[in-house]
């Protein structure tokens, strides 16, 4: 089986990238032509990397399961995308975005990749503008930043609050100009099940077309995944609806190790949960901490009466009020990194402050911004984000304050790659969300947007042709193969396996049930107990839904249900690994809060205590088989250019 | 609170569609429309019916999957707002609420609510980018762009490519979506390189693709979920007369 060999380039590490490029093998553009790239996903990694692989002249086929390739999750983005642009002359510069970075993921991200993301994040600005994309500006005409939690520099990049989908569209622009030219196809309403490994290498897919019902093959001599996050296992989330971890789970299955699973963000500034109906959670942005403060009643009366409704927020006086991330961090106050803010809020509200109903919701307030600024400017810089808050609460944020709660939204976990975004299966690639590198063990607001730009506009279009400059005499890849036939056979057999239970309970209630597991005991806070009970119950559910799941319709027609039936029975396996390697990692680091591991006394007294000693290393995950034990593989992690530290955001 | 549905049921592109009615009840006033399907498909399930098909994906009113026709109006009642964003409380307890997909020629219907949009995508294939490839870029800020400039480009890139537009007008035009695109373009100086041959090739493929003329009833920009404004159809004229009289 494959080793875990991260390929990291010599010599000093801002001279890596530059040393890699120039020692990489190439394919000349005559030959690209004849080399078949497949994509799976068309956000902002698969989009972008689809645009600029056509750009160089590979035959690039792209699938994605929405109607159009600008629907992909990267569109919800809303905050902004960093760069060490230094514009704003705060001291910003490659070095200290890389710092932030791997701080930000409490040092368990590798330092070369992060390095490489902060070289490359001006380009990305550079590109994206000449795009069209419309940054907010200044009144000179220069673009505007903002900052973000985990900063002390103004260092993000927006487009009011829908910067991802201005991102998105720029790169679904440039891949319809290829789509045009002809070196893209474009395949909508296609789902990838399977991956099929020919010789040991990654050489096409099998996808089902979601209006037809058919099992299609497609040959290639790359597979790249950049199918997203998986936070949809938690059930409520802010992801869209139908993102899942089918594409990541199945390559895993082929052989793709799984990395740091565990590692999944807990955003802190979302809409709370209202109703038993509810089918997702709204993330109210980042952005929002730079002139909101976040607070609960200092004393439980007051929380009493506002649950009770005979007292408003704005009537407890200035002294009543607890901006606990002020008092708790006074050098980063409400802008700290989302894991620090989160656990904060849950801490808050377990000890009984919460201010909703349920006593799971804090206070997001606006009125010293607004008394500082003007309603205008505030209306100017977050108006869409109040809009959807007033819409879906039926509260004016301008008068009252927003009550937010932590919401399962992004994964640092991913499949497990290399320097070159190579997965461990040769030719297979990652990129975007669906990767763990880049993150560690919490992911900084604004990004994610430039990871998946950059591994798409510069990371793998530079790094694939090493890879594929082995290609050039393969010639197309034959579909009709045994091992084709295999992985065809294999995917319709599942269907076949799911319409044969025609049991009594929707897919939506096992994926429910699974949810408020995970949210319970593999969520903000972990301990031996509950994940062992996890690991259990992830099983009688895993066991329940094979045995009694009931999906209507036919195989042979456009179904959703069958397509979230898929997905979810993924879910109902990768969660298991979730819980597995929160088991295993016996410290609190990042978004990753062992209840075991916290400071005993001292200065950070009741923080996170990581353990260096022993888990300074990332957990790639083996797939084993069917109802065996995964795999650990132990990618150790070094820093060389960067002293490991607990983070200190007091 | 209870409602009367009466929705739009077509097994497939060319299967014989009609009208059914559903009941549901005990919807709290704070759910979501797309949540109010979501339990009504539920029951479907458990009598071991076929779901009723729509699309929907960020939930968030972004992504621009969401494509109902509500009561006789693209996206329901409540202006600015995108089915999925639209609540219970925007009904009445009791009422009856006619669900149908965005019609148009264009947008074939694939099954029950669910609708083909791909026309959307060859028009922004005829000329919706800036011809560069990646890695060219100069240094984004030598290019400077007015604060009130950006923003209205802006305004005009918000377009989620719904179609509720080409479903609202009576003349099935995709006008304010292509000119949303057209303008966002024109008004950066970006995008005024290649501003000619884009509006005439749009507007072409457009035409082609079996969209009907605007009228300017200005019905689209009234149910547009995110404010697109006439505007930019008259801004995209314009581009159009002068692109022709230059082509």
């Amino acid at each position: 089986m494959a080793k875990l060999d991260s390929k990291i380039p010599e010599g000093p590490i801002e001279k890596k990238w530059e040393n890699y490029k120039a020692h990489t093998n190439l394919v000349n553009p005559s030959n690209r032509r004849k080399i078949d790239i497949i994509i799976i996903g068309s956000g902002l990694a698969g989009g972008a990397a689809a645009a600029t692989l056509g750009e160089a002249g590979y035959n690039v086929k792209v699938f994605y399961f929405q109607d159009s390739p600008r629907r992909a999750h990267s569109i919800a983005a809303q905050g902004g995308i960093n760069a060490s642009k230094n514009y704003q002359n705060d001291n910003d510069s490659d070095y200290r975005l890389f710092y932030d970075t791997v701080k930000g993921g409490d040092y368990r991200g590798r330092e070369e990749n992060v390095y490489r993301l902060a070289q490359l994040s001006g380009n990305i600005i550079d590109q994206c503008v000449a795009q069209g994309v419309p940054f907010a500006r200044e009144y000179g005409g220069t673009l505007a930043n903002r900052s973000f939690g985990g900063a002390q520099v103004s260092r993000t990049f927006y487009a009011s609050g829908a910067t991802g989908q201005q991102l998105l569209l720029g790169a679904y622009s440039s891949m319809n100009r290829q789509i045009k030219a002809g070196s893209v196809k474009s395949y909508n309403r296609h789902e990838m099940l399977d991956v099929v490994i020919v010789d040991g290498k990654a050489r096409g897919i099998i996808a089902r077309n979601l209006i037809t019902g058919k099992i299609e093959r497609f040959g290639a001599h790359a597979v790249v995944v950049a199918s997203g996050g998986y936070g949809n296992v938690f059930y409520l989330s802010t992801n869209a609806m139908n993102c899942n971890v089918t594409a990541a789970w199945k390559i895993y299955k082929k052989g793709a190790f799984f990395a740091n699973p565990c590692y999944t963000q807990i955003h802190p500034t979302c809409i709370p949960v209202s109703g038993e109906h509810q089918s997702k959670l709204t993330l109210m942005s980042e952005s929002l901490r730079n002139d909101g403060r976040i607070w609960v009643p200092k004393h439980k009366e007051d929380v009493e009466a506002i649950r009770e409704g005979k007292l408003k927020p704005t009537e407890i006086p200035e002294e009543n009020r607890d901006y606990y991330l002020e008092r708790r961090y006074p050098a980063f106050g409400n802008l700290v990194p989302r894991d620090v803010a989160s656990r904060a809020a849950k801490e808050r509200c377990d000890a009984g402050f919460g201010v909703n109903k349920a006593g799971y919701a804090v206070y997001l307030d606006f009125a010293d911004a607004i008394s500082r600024l003007g309603v205008e400017t505030v209306k100017e810089r977050y108006g869409n984000l109040f809009d959807m808050y007033q819409n879906i609460t039926g509260d004016d944020p301008y008068k009252t304050p927003m009550m937010i709660y932590p919401a399962s939204h992004y994964t640092m976990g991913g499949t497990w790659v290399d320097y070159e975004t190579m997965t461990t299966v040769p030719g297979l690639y990652a990129i975007g969300e669906a990767n763990f590198s880049d993150h560690g063990a919490n992911r900084l607001g604004a990004s994610s947007l430039m990871q998946c730009l950059c591994d798409g506009y510069f990371v793998l279009p530079a790094t694939i042709a090493n890879y594929l400059s082995g290609d050039i005499h393969t010639g197309s890849i034959d579909t009709s193969s045994a091992e084709f036939d295999k992985a065809a056979n294999g995917v319709q057999e599942l269907i076949d396996k799911i319409f044969a239970i025609n049991g009594t309970k929707s897919v939506d209630y096992f994926h429910r049930k699974l949810g408020k597991v995970m949210w319970d005991k593999v969520g903000l806070a972990r301990n031996e107990k509950g994940l062992k009970e996890a690991i259990e119950e992830i099983k009688e559910i895993r066991a329940a839904f094979w045995n009694d799941v009931r999906v209507p319709g036919k195989a042979n027609q456009f179904n959703n249900e069958l397509e979230k039936a898929i997905r979810v029975a993924d879910f109902l396996e990768l969660a298991e690994l979730m819980a597995i390697d929160a088991l295993n990692r016996k410290e609190s680091c990042g978004a990753h809060y062992r209840e075991e591991s916290v400071e005993p006394d001292g200065p950070q007294k009741g923080e996170a205590k990581r353990n260096d000693k022993e888990y300074t290393y990332v957990a790639a995950w083996e797939y084993m088989g069917e109802g065996k034990e995964p795999k650990l593989h132990k990618e150790p992690l070094t820093f060389n250019a960067i002293e490991l530290k607990q983070r200190n955001y007091k | 609170m209870d409602f009367t549905l009466k929705i739009w049921r077509q097994d497939s592109a060319n299967a014989q569609g009609s009208m059914k009615d559903y009941k549901v009840t005990d919807i709290s006033s704070d759910t979501s429309f797309l949540e109010m399907l979501d339990v009504l498909n539920q029951q479907l399930i458990e009598k071991g019916e076929d779901v009723i098909a729509f699309d929907n994906d960020c939930r968030e009113g972004v992504c621009g999957m969401c494509s109902l026709y509500i009561n006789g109006e693209a996206h329901g009642p409540k202006k600015l707002v995108t089915t999925c964003q639209l609540y219970m409380r925007s009904f009445k307890d009791g009422q009856t609420i006619y669900i149908e997909p965005f019609r148009a020629d264009a947008f074939p219907i694939v099954k029950d609510l669910v609708v083909d949009r791909s026309a959307f995508e060859r028009i922004q294939q005829a000329g919706g980018y800036n011809s560069f490839d990646t890695g060219s870029a100069e240094d984004a800020n030598n290019i400077l762009i007015d604060k009130e400039t950006a923003a209205a480009a802006f305004d005009s890139a918000e377009c989620i490519g719904c179609g509720a537009c080409v479903a609202t007008c009576k003349n099935s035009s995709a006008m304010l979506f292509v000119s949303a695109k057209v303008s966002q373009f024109a008004l950066l100086p970006q995008g005024r390189i290649e501003a000619t041959s884009r509006v005439l090739n749009m507007v072409k493929q457009m035409d082609e693709e079996g969209f009907g003329n605007c009228t300017n009833t200005g019905a689209c920009e009234v149910e547009c979920p995110k404010g697109i404004s006439l505007e930019n159809i008259a801004r995209m004229n314009r581009e159009y007369l002068a692109a022709s009289l230059k082509g």
